[in-house]
């Protein structure tokens, strides 16, 4: 069989970036631009797509240099069309209906949330996994079953990207706020009594994100603090997952999306994968943020089903859920 | 003892209590998280647990009855209920059996409900139907007291979810069994009250779209 090549453009939110990747699982270039919001701010969407915007051309130029490919070698052009930031979301789109109509390509239409699991299952190997997503976005515990993935468990609030990133925000610390977090309670000890609510499967997290500035007001360590955030805001997660492993009674876990790069959250689930005999697998650091590289390799997977889009249909999804996308390639 | 499943947050061993065969439900302690955190959680549960298995008699909820509560240690000892879990047998049901099952679950959420009691975990993992065919209603670790309907709503919500993650496939006709029992105790105007608020929780999920 020939190779396929796929491009993919993604825009959901603070990064733009554009890939191609091949049908044997290559990632051929990676390239991403990413727009930084002042200290103190979040994402403004106006903002962000119009940086998305000013660097559209020099991220899909470069992703096609570094993958030395002539623009017209390409099979298909995919784009993240939800859930994501409506201006941000059409910037990608607007430019991959270009492309697509320039170079006479396929346009195929990707769920944001199915790439992150579909560019975690293709690094690590990981076959039929109980999926942790967590991100700026979301926080879901997924299970595949009859098409479509369904949702275990998931905030019935904000997420926990959200989480870290508001506290972050109201802190003094910098964008993207998880990273940041990390590097803080790594110096903590001292654990702060903060309010862990667990309902079921699900999490939520605005009452902890209340409480813990509160403690910040109050003059709290900062270090201390973030590790007691770090502690509870992840416990509460990892036991709603090991709660799913039990239920579902998978024997692979895969953790993805950006907060899936926090060494912490990583170690306790390692942990309950343990306990349980099942086996852990993270995606890889490169693909754990936002990037092309998802949402063509994704591409590729779609297009092979004949999930392609015409231009004039092509709308962009800002509230496209997970449990929404049928998934024909995995059954 | 002999361990007999692992659970998401305890273990437990078939023993013997004078004479009597017995689950001891060990809640051990979870090396990811603090320790300090960790025992707080455990007991409080325990204690929970135990309290509200008692407490579900009252509103005449078929649960196992405790024997012993051991605080210190995160342990209970209470009556084995022989029987297999909803979840394994759900699917080999026929549709008629399959209804009449999930209205005698919805019928004992109704009752709980009625004195204010919210089980917090409801899956088909923590209900066993033994022979004679009453429904038993275990894990009730995370169980609280409330007249809330929005707690009410959450535990309705979270039952419905986990039918839809396992049992895809007749999930909707046996949630609506479910919302049939609960009515036929609540009542219809507080089901429609309740029913609407798993709605609305539902909604709260990441990027639903109110329109569709």
């Amino acid at each position: 069989m020939t190779k396929l090549l796929c491009l993919g453009i993604e825009s959901t939110a603070h990064t733009f970036g554009a890939s191609i990747a091949s049908s044997d699982g290559a990632i051929c270039s990676d390239v991403r631009d990413m727009y930084v919001p002042a200290i103190g701010r979040g994402i403004h969407p106006t903002e962000a797509a119009q940086h998305h915007n000013s660097v559209a051309d020099r991220v899909i130029v470069e992703a096609f240099q570094k993958a030395g490919l002539r623009p017209k070698k390409i099979d298909a052009v995919a784009f993240s069309c939800g859930p994501g930031l409506g201006p941000c979301l059409r910037v990608g789109a607007t430019v991959a209906r270009a492309l697509s109509i320039y170079l006479q390509k396929p346009l195929v239409p990707v769920n944001h949330a199915l790439a992150h699991i579909e560019i975690a299952s293709l690094t690590t190997g990981a076959r039929d996994p109980l999926v942790v997503l967590v991100s700026g976005g979301h926080t879901a515990i997924a299970t595949y079953a009859g098409g479509r993935w369904r949702i275990c468990g998931e905030t019935e609030d904000i997420t926990l990207g959200n989480l870290l990133d508001m506290f972050a925000r109201a802190t003094g610390l910098a964008a993207p706020g998880g990273p940041e977090v990390e590097m803080m309670a790594e110096k903590g000890r001292e654990m702060i009594d903060l309010p862990y609510t667990v309902k079921g499967n699900d999490v939520a997290y605005s009452g902890l994100l209340s409480a813990a500035l509160r403690e910040h007001k109050k003059g709290a360590q900062m270090v201390d603090l973030c590790f007691s955030l770090q502690e509870v805001a992840f416990s509460m997660l990892a036991e709603a997952t090991e709660r799913s492993l039990a239920h579902t009674e998978k024997k692979e876990l895969l953790l993805t999306g950006g907060v899936a790069a926090n060494k912490r959250f990583q170690s306790m689930l390692e942990s309950i994968v343990k306990e349980h005999n099942a086996e852990f697998y993270v995606v890889d650091k490169r693909f754990s943020g936002d990037s092309g590289a998802q949402i063509a390799w994704n591409g590729i997977l779609a297009f092979k089903a004949g999930l392609t889009v015409e231009v004039k249909e092509s709308h962009v999804r800002p509230r496209w859920r997970l449990d929404q996308v049928d998934v024909p390639w995995r059954a | 003892m002999k361990l007999i499943r692992k659970g998401a947050e305890a273990d437990l061993y078939l023993g013997n209590w004078h004479g009597r065969e017995v689950i001891v439900k060990k809640r051990i302690q979870k090396s990811y998280r603090n320790p300090r955190l960790d025992y707080r959680l455990r007991v409080v549960r325990s204690v929970r647990e135990a309290e509200n298995l008692h407490e579900a008699k009252k509103a005449a909820v078929p649960t196992p009855i405790v024997y012993l509560v051991d605080k210190e240690n995160t342990t209970i000892v209470m009556e084995h209920i022989r029987g297999l879990r909803i979840k394994e047998i759900l699917g080999s049901l026929n549709r008629e059996k399959r209804e009449s099952v999930c209205t005698q679950i919805g019928r004992m959420i109704g009752q709980l409900h009625s004195i204010s009691l919210i089980h917090g975990d409801l899956t088909t993992s923590n209900m066993i139907l033994p022979d004679d065919e009453k429904i038993f209603l275990i894990d009730f670790g995370l169980s609280f007291h409330s007249q809330d309907q929005e707690d009410k709503g959450v535990d309705l919500h979270l039952l419905k979810r986990a039918l839809n993650s396992t049992h895809h496939e007749y999930a909707s006709d046996s949630m609506r069994s479910v919302f049939q029992g609960y009515e036929e105790i609540v009542g219809a105007e507080v089901a429609s009250k309740i029913l609407k608020k798993v709605k609305e929780i539902q909604y709260r999920g990441r990027y639903f779209n109110e329109r569709t």
